[in-house]
């Protein structure tokens, strides 16, 4: 043992010692990731429970897009030159398309209506052709043409092919009315078709006079129709204040009618007429106001025949008693023969 | 006791407006795992007449539209000792729930199923004025008990009226209308430790719910896994949970004893890691996969493959087998210690006297193959394992008896048992107060 003591001693002073060795590395464990909590944390757990709610749900899921895109159009359209571009882009878009070949209006065409009225609807329009047809309001020109006195009716279409057409039904004059302001045609339901200048113009229409006459133009004309005997006498109808009628024949005749029922009255008269021929006799007024009870005005000659009959002195045309030596006017002495009924 | 009277009140009020508006959750903080099922109450009409399904309990008003299991943190012994912890598994039971359920749930109802239960039995008695039982009288009855002293900060969980008796007639669960002299009445009363109690509402608060009632999971789990004639002719439900053991009596329909043992499956599964030296994982893994209680002798050559992962900081990499016999040897002292104390509850709650002795074991340890034959050795001859009942939409996996307390909380919600909270305070008692306090009211106003 010495020995190789010895042996170390001289092998230690002559060697340098060994190096130090690494421990061989053993396989250390591999560091596990630090494990996550599996719970939810506070917040989250907040957060899902407010996302389970109803109203949140809708609030997240409609209300905020909805905001959003709220805000993104008022920002861009805060900026007034964005605004005009927009506008104008939308404006030129519609009128590019209004403008096209196929909406373009380029003639009118009108039937049914005289020289005047063809005139005066061309005239109407308010576009001038060429326009498009989105420029035309075909009901606001129709309200705006049957405004007008003559026309009774008009229909407008736009047909294939750029036409706008008017078919117009004019009205047809009935019945001449005269009236303070002057001369007018009436058509059958009394309104008014045009003014004429004088009763020449339409020898062939008969005549009604008097305030407030163009309403009952129907009547009128019926009354019209039932003088048929004594049309050709017939000189007009006149309206008494605006409530009854009175006949006008020529030689000063007149028939007065009652309010009411004024055709069986006519009638009346007619048939009396017919009877005994009584406008061909001396009658300037035959009143038939209270139809049971019919009342003449006699002519002065009737009166004068009839006072000579009974030995009367005659009366002149303002009633005054002629004296028959004389044979001038007694201004003094009046008879109100006329007032008599007979 | 007013408190707690007006407190349980407002529970049941709770309870009451969250079966209004039709989701309900229940919510079962164990000692292993944090389970969240959520009710949706559809009421009655879900069903046509010709379904053929009745009322069932109020089991066919309600189904189960989200559930959700974690592994539980923070608990011990069935209470919360880390708050934080216990938090965090709640709220993910509850989001996951929720989730499945795509409804946000605000009213819970959670079972405590340690802290350190102890039963009661109350008896009062009073004379009837009106010569028949009105619903005063059951009222007033039940305030008559003479109340024990429960001890310092001890909580009511359950207060019911198990048994009544007009004068000499017994056994009557609903006395109204009957003519008699007088009125009794056994009421089983339910106390647990206050501070536990208020973590659990501490811990649910914390987590944006709000306590909807609280029961035993004990109770819970009997109203789960026993059927209808055990609980009448009187069964022993054993619900064997990770942390503790919990025992309830049945008899009529009415619980009338409930204790728990602080051992549980977790203790079985620190022996076998502390025994065969492998972590706690691998043990638990162990004991679920190849555990038993019944060793014979094929399980001398079957052995198991416990050679930790290579990654595992415990243990550096050398292969180790473990036979099946040693995991039983382990694992079965254990066991028979908790069904010993499981014995000595029965002994001392006078399981004995019952007319039929039926002990249903369920809860997670119970899956452990082999345990009704340890149990009916140490138990008694009627043992069986016990299943949660059925209910409408739990999933396959919610269907295990470790969810037997869950179970049972759902249909306690969806038809509580009587508690002396659910009858009017007795008039002379509200009376009196409401004099005391319009005297006071007088006496610092004027």
């Amino acid at each position: 043992m010495s020995g190789l003591k010895h042996l170390t001693a001289a092998f230690s002073a002559s060697a340098p010692p060994a190096p130090a060795r690494r421990v061989g590395a053993r396989p250390q464990p591999a560091a596990r990731a630090a494990r996550r909590e599996p719970g939810p944390s506070r917040l989250a757990y907040r957060l899902n429970r407010l996302w389970l709610t109803p109203l949140y749900r809708r609030l997240v899921g409609v209300g905020l897009p909805l905001l959003l895109v709220a805000a993104i159009a008022g920002l861009w359209l805060s900026d007034e030159t964005r605004r005009a571009n927009l506008t104008g882009g939308v404006a030129a878009l519609v009128d590019n398309i209004q403008s096209r070949e196929a909406f373009m209006v380029r003639t009118m065409e009108i039937e049914g209506a005289s020289p005047a009225v063809d005139k005066a609807l061309r005239a109407m329009l308010p576009v001038t052709l060429p326009a498009s047809s989105f420029d035309i309001e075909l009901r606001d020109l129709r309200e705006a043409v049957e405004r007008l006195d003559a026309i009774e009716k008009v229909e407008f279409r736009i047909r294939p092919g750029g036409i706008l057409s008017a078919v117009v039904v004019e009205r047809k004059p009935a019945i001449l009315w005269r009236h303070a302001r002057g001369l007018d045609l009436l058509d059958a339901q009394g309104h008014r078709v045009a003014s004429v200048t004088s009763r020449d113009v339409r020898r062939d229409l008969p005549l009604i006079a008097g305030e407030g006459a163009a309403p009952h133009t129907a009547e009128a004309l019926a009354l019209i129709d039932a003088a048929g005997p004594i049309l050709p006498r017939l000189r007009g109808l006149v309206r008494v204040g605006e409530r009854r009628w009175d006949l006008v024949l020529d030689r000063g005749q007149r028939i007065m009618l009652p309010t009411e029922r004024p055709l069986p009255a006519l009638r009346q008269a007619l048939a009396m007429d017919a009877r005994d021929g009584l406008l061909a006799r001396d009658v300037t007024v035959v009143d038939l106001r209270d139809p049971s009870r019919p009342v003449l005005r006699m002519g002065l000659t009737a009166q004068n025949t009839l006072r000579r009959a009974a030995g009367l002195p005659e009366i002149d045309a303002e009633g005054n008693l002629i004296d028959p030596e004389e044979g001038g006017a007694k201004p003094a002495v009046t008879a109100s023969a006329g007032r008599r009924d007979g | 006791m007013r408190d707690l009277y007006e407190a349980q009140r407002a529970m049941r009020q709770a309870r009451r407006a969250a079966m209004a508006r039709g989701v309900l959750a229940v919510l079962d903080i164990g000692t292993s795992k944090v389970t969240c099922i959520i009710l949706q109450f559809d009421g009655p009409g879900q069903f046509r007449e010709s379904d053929g399904v009745g009322p069932m309990a109020g089991q066919s008003s309600f189904r189960v539209i989200g559930q959700f299991t974690t592994q539980s943190r923070g608990v011990r012994y069935g209470e919360i000792e880390i708050m934080a912890e216990t938090e965090r598994c709640v709220r993910h039971a509850v989001q996951g729930a929720q989730k499945q359920a795509g409804v946000r749930v605000d009213h819970v109802i959670a079972t405590i199923s340690g802290a350190r239960p102890a039963s009661y039995g109350l008896a009062g008695e009073i004379a009837l004025r009106s010569g028949k039982v009105t619903e005063e009288d059951v009222a007033a009855v039940l305030a008559a008990c003479e109340v024990p002293d429960f001890g310092r900060n001890r909580d009511v969980l359950h207060a019911q009226p198990v048994n009544f008796a007009v004068d000499a007639r017994s056994g009557l669960s609903d006395p109204r209308d009957i003519v008699g002299d007088r009125l009794a009445v056994d009421m089983h009363v339910l106390t647990i430790d206050g501070f536990a109690a208020s973590n659990l509402v501490q811990c649910v608060q914390r987590c944006d719910l709000e306590l909807a009632g609280v029961g035993s999971a004990a109770y819970a789990a009997g109203r789960a896994a026993l059927v209808e004639d055990e609980q009448e002719l009187g069964a022993a439900c054993v619900d064997m949970g990770g942390g503790v053991t919990g025992v309830s009596l049945f008899l009529k329909k009415h619980m009338l004893f409930a204790d728990a043992v602080r051992m549980g499956g977790d203790l079985v599964t620190r022996d076998i890691s502390a025994g065969l030296r492998v972590p706690l994982a691998t043990a638990e893994w162990l004991k679920t996969r190849h555990g038993g209680l019944e060793a014979t002798s094929r399980d001398d050559r079957e052995m198991i493959d416990v050679t930790p992962e290579q990654r595992d900081e415990h243990w550096d990499g050398e292969r180790r087998t473990v036979s099946r016999a040693d995991l039983i040897g382990i694992m079965r002292p254990r066991v028979e210690e908790i069904l010993d104390g499981v014995r000595e509850v029965l002994e001392v709650a006078g399981f004995d006297q019952m007319p039929s002795r039926q002990v249903v074991l369920t809860g997670g340890a119970s899956q452990i193959p082999g345990l009704d034959v340890l149990a009916a050795r140490i138990l008694g001859q009627n043992v069986r394992i016990g299943r949660p009942l059925r209910i409408h939409g739990l999933a396959q996996q919610h269907t295990a008896p470790c969810h037997a307390a869950t179970v049972g909380l759902a249909l306690h919600a969806a038809n509580p048992q009587d508690e002396w909270w659910d009858f009017e305070m007795p008039v002379e008692r509200a009376g009196v107060v409401g004099l005391r306090r319009a005297y006071r009211w007088f006496r610092n106003n004027w």
